[in-house]
């Protein structure tokens, strides 16, 4: 579904990012860890198209999308969330996650002018996809709450509903579980593998391993911007590489 | 009409003051546009100057009747915000405010010079903008009506754009341009709409006003005029589509009001100077004011919506034992 | 002395000058009246427009915002050394150095005024742009009250005062006899370079330059290493008065005229200055200004002086859209 060929990105002289080769397929949860600093966040901005490879190709089912702008993208069918929640603080819980189906919705201005049907219908519609969203993530009584307003975990929780409210097929989660509990964690795995139940792909960036043992079917793992291991997490956690690069930062 | 007028005389509220704050709400809509994007441009002044030139040379110099020549000014700042703004909204917030501060300075130079240029290049004398001078002896064509229906139309927009996507989209480039991005918006798309909304708002009220002063000149739509219309939106507030009428009336009576209520004369007893002949400086002094205190105390300015609430929820009596368990 | 500095200071006023008079020459064969002449103008001029935008930059790069109250502080300090000379008949040797730290003491109050209280509160940039202007208004305001919209002047004897005077200007500078240098204008050259250096030295030798410059590279730094954070940034406005009182007082004395406005033109002017250096960028700021400067004096000269200002504003435009980091500035690092 997603692959990387031989991506590099470069900042001056300096390689965040050097050949990475990956592939993400679909119906998979995928980790991505590595020590901070292995220019991880680097690899989701290229593919969610804040960021530009200096040269290597990304596809993402099949159309290639290193040139593409991030609403392109998003059109594709790639959702993410940020390392550092970036909710739309001031405006409601609802209203985020009525914004995020803005590429789902036709009525121009227009309509909203002379309040025509199709914006009447679409409106609904997407009050109704959110309140359902906003269900299942357990955040319906707060929806009308300043989202900025609301505690920690519920923001994290809004910044996942808000990314499937744009119907995505692959969901990039950056640190998804940062600054929660073992509790809330695992309760956070839990939603994750229900959304690949349901039929998505994910791509995890973690440093919890407890998550990436929960919930990943694939790591890979990068380290001053390159890719030294891939294979199931029982595999990485033997790889000799893989402890080398940790060894002292973790443990 | 009149009778309304004859009672609103003692506080200093006559037809012409009305008319003059119905321009202002009009310009503060035209500034709001953007800053609910959360594009800070200061180019209005400039579309204003190019919706009042158009206007009124097409009105004086090519007979063109009044409402189709209110019309084409309004388009010729739409098209010129097409070209300016594809460039410029790339930049952001200083530097965005730099830009259209630059913008503003160039069409104002220009319009000074436009004749002059015209001579220099195809070597004949000719009067369209008037240079310096401007232009004299524009009758008096806009009446409150037109201005009435004109805010009318701009207001009911910016209160539909509050709730549709376009204007959820814009708000959410205002918090966050690059989540906005992620969630699929295209932003550079959205912003110069919102920008060419703006500038048209801006050049229609620039024709309105022109057939109103019997005078143009270039100098009335220069930085002083950009951070005028900027005082109205930040007076009412930005973020509610009431806030840039509120703040541009207001904001154009005060100076009315202090006159009717001698207030001028007073201070100037206290001070031992005649202060009567020095309004401008103290409709600046106020203007200063009035931007410091609201950015800072008052950012979502006088019709915040939320201010209203919690200040009604104080005021409101026997309320604090009513929340009490 | 950083020797970089006066290379590019000198590369400014030459290159500034050289290539619009090359052009004007051979391509259009326009003939530039008394070239010597209008580089000494460039010269002077460029020497205010550079100490003028010192201050805008210094802000910029310090506390990375735009005081756009800067031409009103240039415009109160200039007041304030005339009113020295005028009601309290200093000389003009004191009047200046009286009109600097008056002007140093208005950009504090600013400070404390408009920026404070939203720095306390974090709030964007733009805030304090909106608040800049505010304060902007009410001292040009409060200036029109005080000492009336009517044109002033400096006395003609507290200028003779200095050697050699306006009407015995010194020719012997150059050997030809068209050129007409006053000693003001010298001055006018001289202060401005010999106050740049030493802001120069003070920002990179002095204890407080160091300081200055941690915070202006990270204030959480600065606070860890126990800088007053507060106290840099009123020295910063202090000194940003500084220098726009010195080029107030000496752009009275060029002009020998003085009225509330003259920071209107010289505001959107210095906004093109640091722009083309680069926001932020202090030696920027100095090139900047004898560019200006020269693309005024050269448009002038070949008789366009009625589009001098086009060509300032599309040029502060237009760089905006090709090179936002100013001409000398690196692309990724905007600030000084």
């Amino acid at each position: 579904m997603l692959e990387l060929q031989g991506v590099s990105r470069l900042f001056g002289g300096l390689a965040a990012l050097n050949t990475v080769n990956m592939t993400v397929n679909a119906g998979k949860v995928v980790g991505l860890i590595g020590p901070n600093g292995a220019g991880k966040t680097t690899l989701i901005n290229c593919v969610s198209g804040l960021d530009h490879p200096t040269s290597g190709v990304i596809h993402f089912d099949g159309v290639e999308i290193q040139n593409k702008a991030p609403h392109q993208i998003t059109a594709l069918g790639l959702g993410r969330t940020y390392q550092n929640i970036r909710l739309f603080g001031d405006l409601t819980v609802l209203e985020n996650v009525i914004i995020a189906q803005h590429q789902h919705g036709k009525a121009n201005l227009l309509d909203s002018l002379f309040q025509s049907p199709r914006h009447r219908r679409e409106f609904k519609q997407q009050v109704e996809r959110a309140f359902e969203l906003l269900k299942r993530f357990h955040l319906d009584s707060f929806s009308d709450s300043r989202a900025g307003g609301l505690p920690y975990g519920d923001q994290r929780r809004l910044e996942m509903a808000r990314a499937v409210a744009t119907a995505p097929r692959l969901i990039l989660l950056d640190e998804p579980t940062a600054g929660m509990n073992p509790v809330e964690t695992h309760e956070f795995g839990e939603q994750i593998l229900k959304l690949r139940d349901d039929g998505l792909t994910l791509l995890v960036i973690e440093h919890d391993m407890a998550l990436i043992s929960q919930v990943c079917d694939e790591v890979y793992v990068l380290n001053f911007g390159e890719m030294i291991a891939n294979g199931t997490v029982d595999a990485i956690k033997q790889n000799q590489d893989v402890i080398e690069a940790y060894l002292g930062r973790e443990d | 009409m009149d009778a309304v007028f004859d009672f609103l005389a003692p506080v200093g509220l006559n037809e012409t003051n009305f008319q003059f704050m119905l321009i202002a709400a009009i310009l503060g809509c035209s500034i709001y546009v953007t800053l609910y994007g959360g594009m800070f441009s200061l180019a209005n002044a400039g579309f204003m100057a190019i919706g009042t030139y158009v206007s009124v040379v097409l009105t004086q110099r090519y007979d063109w009747p009044f409402v189709p020549a209110i019309i084409a000014g309004m388009v010729a700042g739409g098209l010129i915000a097409i070209i300016v703004g594809l460039p410029v909204l790339r930049l952001s917030d200083i530097y965005l405010a730099i830009a259209t501060i630059g913008f503003g300075e160039v069409v104002v130079v220009l319009i000074r010079n436009f004749d002059r240029i015209y001579e220099e290049i195809f070597d004949k004398k000719i009067e369209i903008t008037g240079g310096g001078k401007g232009i004299k002896n524009i009758p008096v064509t806009t009446d409150t009506l037109h201005l009435i229906i004109f805010l009318l139309i701009v207001v009911y927009f910016l209160y539909r754009m509050q709730h549709s996507r376009f204007g959820r989209a814009l708000a959410a480039i205002r918090q966050d341009e690059t989540v906005a991005a992620n969630l699929g918006i295209n932003v550079v798309y959205y912003k110069n709409v919102a920008f060419i909304i703006g500038a048209m708002i801006a050049a229609g009220a620039g024709g309105l006003s022109g057939h109103l002063n019997r005078v143009i000149e270039p100098d009335d739509y220069d930085f002083d005029r950009a951070v005028d219309i900027l005082t109205y939106a930040v007076l009412g507030g930005t973020t509610f589509f009431i806030g840039p009428v509120v703040g541009g009336m207001v904001l154009r009576y005060l100076p009315e009001l202090l006159r009717r209520l001698k207030v001028l004369s007073f201070v100037g007893s206290i001070v031992g100077r005649d202060l009567t002949n020095e309004q401008a400086a103290v409709d600046g002094i106020i203007n200063g004011i009035v931007l410091i205190l609201f950015i800072v105390y008052l950012p979502g300015g006088l019709a915040d919506p939320q201010l209203w609430k919690s200040l009604y929820r104080r005021l409101r009596p026997n309320n604090t034992q009513k929340g009490a368990p | 002395m950083n020797l970089r500095t006066l290379f590019y200071v000198l590369s400014a006023i030459f290159l500034g000058f050289l290539i619009p008079y090359l052009i004007a020459t051979y391509l259009f064969n326009k003939e530039v009246l008394s070239p010597e002449q209008q580089l000494a103008n460039a010269m002077w001029r460029g020497s205010i427009y550079s100490l003028f935008a010192l201050g805008y930059a210094l802000i910029f790069s310090i506390l990375g915002l735009l005081n756009l109250a800067h031409s009103s502080v240039f415009m109160w300090g200039g007041y304030i050394g005339l009113m020295s000379v005028l009601k309290l008949d200093m000389p003009i040797w004191v009047a200046m150095p009286v009109g600097m730290i008056g002007g140093g003491l208005v950009a504090v109050s600013v400070d404390v005024i408009a920026f404070m209280p939203l720095r306390r509160r974090n709030a964007p940039r733009i805030s304090q742009l909106i608040s800049s202007i505010g304060a902007s208004v009410i001292l040009l305001s409060l200036a029109t009250l005080i000492f009336s919209s009517t044109p002033k002047r400096f006395p003609q004897d507290s200028i003779d005062a200095l050697p050699g005077t306006a009407d015995k200007p010194l020719t012997w500078l150059l050997d030809n006899a068209n050129v007409r240098i006053t000693p003001i204008q010298i001055a006018i050259f001289v202060i401005p370079i010999v106050l740049m250096f030493l802001l120069e030295y003070m920002v990179n030798s002095l204890k407080i330059g160091k300081a200055m410059r941690v915070v202006a590279f990270n204030q959480r730094i600065a606070r860890l290493l126990s800088i007053n954070v507060g106290n840099i940034f009123a020295f910063t406005f202090f000194l940003s008065g500084v220098l726009a009182g010195a080029a107030g007082v000496l752009q009275g004395l060029a002009f020998n005229s003085m009225t509330p406005y003259m920071g209107a033109t010289v505001a959107l002017k210095g906004l093109t200055v640091i722009v083309l250096g680069g926001l932020g960028n202090i030696r920027g700021a100095v090139v900047g200004g004898f560019l200006v400067a020269n693309i005024e004096i050269m448009s002038i000269a070949l008789g366009y002086g009625w589009l001098s200002d086009a060509v300032v504003f599309s040029s502060l435009f237009l760089i905006l859209l090709v090179r936002p980091q100013g001409l000398l500035g690196e692309s990724g690092k905007m600030r000084a």
